[in-house]
């Protein structure tokens, strides 16, 4: 198992270098001069041969890609614009922000998902099973923007049961900050749940299917112990890869939730630096985010040889 | 559907003249009544139409403003209500299908040309050829596809043009990944040794003896994935990173509704309703497609088990 855990994690490396060097190209796809643009059309040719060389357009391209890739390895990922600070340190002090957001979205979304999913699977063609496949149908339709407005007119504007946005931090005011966290968290999982939902449902019929689950029925099992102690361990296995995956949209969507919700996270940040093209502040949000989503889909991949003895004892 | 297949010449025949004898508009009807999912191509059909005749239906041009009747609810003479500048919403509505409508399929178009080629030749050449591409869209799929789509669609510069190409970069691997791994099944096939035997050149290989054989399941995957181009793109107008205003676009509509969401909530009753819509009929109709295009697949994966896509 080590060994596979190895090499899944050397793997990532020319990977990593790839996606590092994707990320420093994105300043390049900028028509005509990035620091022309940045500046405005009224800037001086003295400020704009000033902040080329700041952000070391002068150079040829590769020899740019060492250096931002250099300093990228001491933790420097330039300064931004917008705020007039490095960037790493701005997305330290809102990483926590964000991260609570996306913990809470996704630990939201699977305590819905995986019950439902269970039933639906175990329940097939009943009402109840017609209506989870409506609500899922129903709610990967709804983009994140408009489910969130609506939430904020029902539960902030009409019923005034939560705040329509801002943040408090969690040592400052616990109730305060749960209160703030309920509508952004419910707007940001609940396009998880249909995903996790027909994976949990899909892959519980498949395992429910199975000879080994006929046999202990066929042994005198309890019906509840059959599906909630045999089949479900084999059925969460594959949902573990979706869960890897909606880290991705999850971290996409946060950006969306926190500009509606005015959550101070890398979110909000990452897209008031977008619109004012703050392009250092863009590249390492975006690196972070991929390096993020990359990570937890390693994670995934780990935990796989823990839960599955099959890739686990493969000597391959 | 537990019909046994039977693949003889004989009733291969016998059902080509059966196909034949029964009229077109009949094979529809029955269409429809085994497979109700297709109404939602009638939707979607309403939709394109109001797309292309925009000019004739609206009631009203989707630029003009009137600031006597700003922010109203729905009346007979706005059926949707106005925005703020008095611009009426159903007219806007109209045209923006023309943006959602275009971007989503420019993106899939050029996004499925460009992963179903490179797919084909990681395939088709194997060895290094195969190993760089993979990595690239290893790669690009290592990226959350939305904040690849807005930072790339935030460095190009906010046009219709560019969102499609943002849109387009991220569907990339997607289609590079599927069209790899279908070719590579066709690719073992006898008959592809009898064409390479027979001095076949290699476009041709490409495109007459491979692509015809993993085209279904690409077309599935493109019916599904115009509604999360769609999806993406209302997003990215939704941030002011997409359509500028004062072009109608359903996702900056909403933008512009929120501010007014206490006072006038009915703003952003229209442009929601048609981007779900229009995704909720593209996606139940490429799950239709799927099942008639793709009989191996009796998993029945539907639109929104697929990962992120």
């Amino acid at each position: 198992m080590t060994r596979y855990i190895v090499q899944r994690v050397l793997f990532i490396i020319p990977v990593a270098l790839l996606v590092s060097f994707m990320t420093f190209m994105i300043i390049h796809l900028v028509p005509g001069d990035p620091a022309r643009v940045l500046l405005g059309e009224e800037a001086t040719p003295q400020t704009v041969a000033a902040l080329r060389q700041q952000l070391g357009l002068d150079k040829p391209l590769l020899v740019q890609f060492g250096i931002w890739f250099l300093q990228l390895l001491h933790g420097n990922l330039g300064q931004s614009i917008q705020l007039q600070q490095p960037v790493w340190q701005a997305i330290q002090q809102r990483l926590p922000v964000t991260a609570e957001l996306g913990v809470a979205a996704l630990i939201y979304s699977l305590v819905i998902a995986v019950p439902l999913g269970i039933y639906s699977a175990t329940h097939r063609d009943t009402w109840v099973d017609w209506l989870v496949n409506v609500l899922s149908l129903l709610t990967t339709a709804i983009p994140g923007f408009v489910l969130g407005l609506v939430l904020l007119f029902l539960f902030a504007v009409t019923v005034r049961a939560f705040p329509p946005g801002g943040y408090v931090s969690f040592a400052d005011d616990p109730a305060g900050n749960i209160r703030d966290l309920i509508l952004p968290m419910v707007t940001l999982g609940t396009g998880a749940i249909a995903v996790n939902l027909r994976q949990i449902r899909a892959s519980m019929i498949e395992v429910l299917n199975q000879d080994y689950v006929r046999t202990a029925r066929a042994k005198g099992l309890e019906e509840r112990r059959v599906q909630y102690v045999h089949a479900l361990r084999n059925a969460l296995i594959p949902v573990l890869t979706i869960v890897g995956l909606q880290v991705g949209a999850i971290i996409g969507g946060a950006f969306v939730v926190e500009s509606i919700f005015l959550w101070p996270g890398i979110g909000q940040l990452a897209v008031t630096s977008m619109l004012s093209k703050d392009y250092p502040a863009v590249q390492g949000i975006v690196l972070l985010s991929a390096f993020a989503y990359m990570g937890a889909n390693l994670l995934v991949d780990v935990s796989y040889a823990f839960l599955d003895p099959r890739i686990r004892f493969d000597k391959k | 559907m537990a019909i046994q297949a039977d693949y003889s010449e004989e009733s291969h025949l016998k059902q080509m003249k059966l196909a034949a004898a029964v009229p077109w508009y009949v094979r529809v009807v029955r269409a429809f009544r085994q497979d109700p999912r297709l109404w939602s191509g009638v939707v979607l059909l309403a939709f394109i139409v109001a797309a292309i005749f925009a000019p004739f239906i609206s009631p009203y041009p989707p630029l003009a403003y009137h600031p006597a009747v700003a922010e109203q609810g729905p009346s007979l003479a706005h059926l949707l209500g106005t925005d703020a500048l008095g611009r009426d919403q159903l007219s806007r509505i109209i045209y923006g299908t023309r943006i959602s409508l275009s971007v989503g399929l420019v993106a899939i178009l050029m996004g499925g040309l460009v992963g179903t080629l490179l797919g084909m030749l990681a395939a088709y050449f194997q060895g290094w050829v195969d190993q760089l591409i993979t990595m690239v869209v290893d790669a690009l799929l290592s990226f959350p596809s939305l904040v690849l789509a807005l930072a790339i669609a935030a460095a190009l510069g906010a046009s219709v043009i560019n969102i499609a190409i943002a849109l387009a970069i991220v569907r990339v691997p997607i289609y590079a990944r599927l069209a790899r791994g279908q070719a590579l099944q066709v690719s073992a096939q006898e008959y592809m040794t009898a064409a390479v035997v027979a001095g076949t050149r290699t476009h041709r290989l490409l495109l007459r003896h491979i692509l015809p054989n993993i085209f279904s399941p690409l077309l599935v995957q493109a019916t599904i994935s115009v509604s999360f181009a769609i999806l993406d793109e209302s997003v990215l107008s939704f941030l002011g990173l997409g359509v500028q205003p004062p072009t109608p676009e359903w996702g900056s509509m909403i933008s512009d509704a929120q501010t007014y969401l206490s006072s006038d909530p009915w703003m952003m009753l229209g442009p929601a309703l048609a981007i779900v819509l229009v995704v909720l009929s593209l996606n139940i109709l490429g799950d239709a497609l799927r099942d008639r295009l793709d009989p191996r697949d009796r998993a029945r994966v539907t639109a929104v088990d697929a990962p992120q896509e």
